[in-house]
């Protein structure tokens, strides 16, 4: 099964090569904690963007907080720019429900108002609970629901995608 | 049993810091640093708590710590409802379980109890139905544990660790439910050494064994220390005969410019507040660059925010 998904650098160079004709001078890259985050930084670097980069934590907009609690590792969020009226790119590793994304939107609107969002994600695996899509997916791969479809990062920093 | 755990290990209610794990002290005061942004952001609100209600239940009067936690409840967006009770039913000879019986029905889901008996927050948390949290906001001379946290919380961004510190605690520990639990955390985070600096008359019998040293005077207990945390000298104390004047006291254990340079040079100041300025400390200290008194009551929002955030989750699974 594993040896079946792609190379996770050239479905990040192809997602740069169709993200890069729509960029504004001021967009600005947001990844979410903590695959997304590893996701924006190979885009940022790829896109030479001027503006440093972003990183969302969502945990404290989930919507199954109630249910599960807080998450035992929040880290902080940090968006080095002004929010109000920019044009952003929220990029996550995988969009499943879309719930994350609706949090994370959720929290950038608490920190002003953009001009516009879109959504780069690495892998769109299906199973979608929300009117959310992505504006960019580096594969579109439908993920049966019993299974898995996770980003991890090895210590000399390479990524790769796995079933389980 | 620990009360104020579930039996898989998070935090149920916040009592004492006395027998919480470091874990649990560590993953507070990470989640106050994720707070921290919330306070600079344009919205000042995170959805968190969004349809819970928190009464803080007042039976003693007190500014700062029911402010902070109001501001903080508001900042995870629940509602709250403030009773300063010494005011209300106790008065009319209500009993402190009828009071919560009658706020439990109006749909409490967390109470933070400020109490001049000690153990007042333990009898109601072992009174209340499993979905409701009881946070400590102080208990007669027992604990004041968001105090101690936001405190060590203060230390670590001052500090950056708290295995290489020398900290300080002066003045009337014996009464102080602030110094109990600031010593609880200092042990459990790993501070090497905590002293305590006072007169015996205000130093609890047998305080070495809670794993202080113990100092009666300044110049030696100062000596090389990395944090230095002024108590608050009760004013009601000089007419128990425990000192002889406030002017006494101010002469031998008040911290003045001459008694800071004793410690290190980049020795921080803490006090929890209110302070008695000419009596534990000088005002040249108070507003001083080493002083980080402010600091702590920004920061208290953040840690109180982290309490409650971490309590009011996973209640209903």
């Amino acid at each position: 099964m594993h040896a079946s998904l792609p190379d996770v650098d050239s479905l990040i160079a192809q997602l740069a090569a169709a993200i890069a004709p729509t960029l504004t001078p001021d967009t600005a890259i947001v990844g979410i904690h903590t695959g997304g985050v590893w996701v924006a930084e190979r885009l940022h670097g790829l896109l030479q963007r001027p503006q440093p980069m972003g990183t969302l934590d969502i945990s404290f907009y989930r919507d199954d907080f109630s249910r599960i609690g807080l998450h035992p590792q929040v880290k902080p969020s940090n968006l080095p720019f002004d929010v109000e009226g920019r044009d952003l790119l929220l990029v996550d590793d995988v969009l499943h429900t879309g719930r994350t994304v609706r949090a994370a939107m959720n929290e950038l609107f608490d920190y002003g108002r953009p001009a516009s969002i879109r959504l780069a994600v690495l892998v769109d695996r299906g199973g979608h609970e929300l009117p959310i899509r992505p504006d960019f997916a580096g594969l579109v791969l439908a993920v049966p629901p019993h299974q898995n479809i996770n980003l991890s990062r090895l210590d000399d920093g390479h990524l790769t995608l796995s079933l389980a | 049993m620990n009360v104020q755990l579930t039996p898989d290990g998070r935090l149920r209610h916040l009592l004492t810091l006395d027998g919480l794990p470091r874990a649990i002290l560590t993953q507070i005061l990470d989640t106050a640093e994720s707070f921290m942004d919330v306070g600079e952001r344009e919205v000042k609100k995170v959805p968190l708590l969004r349809g819970k209600s928190i009464f803080n239940l007042f039976f003693e009067p007190s500014t700062r710590t029911r402010t902070t936690f109001e501001i903080a409840a508001k900042r995870l967006s629940a509602d709250v409802v403030n009773l300063n009770i010494a005011t209300s039913s106790q008065t009319k000879g209500e009993a402190i379980l009828d009071t919560v019986d009658n706020l439990a029905a109006m749909h409490a889901d967390m109470f933070v109890v400020r109490h001049s008996q000690s153990g007042a927050a333990h009898f109601i948390a072992r009174h209340v139905a499993p979905h409701i949290s009881v946070v400590n906001a102080g208990d007669g001379r027992h604990a004041h544990p968001t105090q101690g946290l936001l405190d060590m919380f203060t230390i670590r961004r001052y500090k950056g660790a708290f295995h290489n510190l020398t900290v300080a605690i002066v003045g009337d520990v014996l009464h102080s439910r602030v110094a109990r639990s600031q010593i609880h955390a200092l042990t459990t985070l790993g501070v090497p050494e905590v002293r305590v600096i006072g007169p015996k008359t205000l130093l609890p019998t047998g305080v070495e064994q809670m794993g202080v040293k113990v100092f009666h005077d300044m110049e030696a207990g100062l000596a090389g220390c990395d944090v230095v945390i002024m108590l608050r000298l009760q004013n009601e104390r000089m007419k128990g005969a425990l000192l002889p004047s406030s002017q006494e006291y101010f002469k031998f254990f008040g911290l003045t410019p001459e008694k800071l340079a004793l410690a290190k040079p980049d020795a921080i100041v803490m006090h929890p507040g209110p302070m008695n300025r000419g009596v534990e400390i000088a005002s040249e200290v108070a507003d001083g660059p080493q002083s980080v008194i402010l600091p702590q009551v920004t920061y208290g929002i953040a840690v109180r925010m982290a309490v409650m955030a971490m309590l009011a989750g996973g209640t209903t699974a």
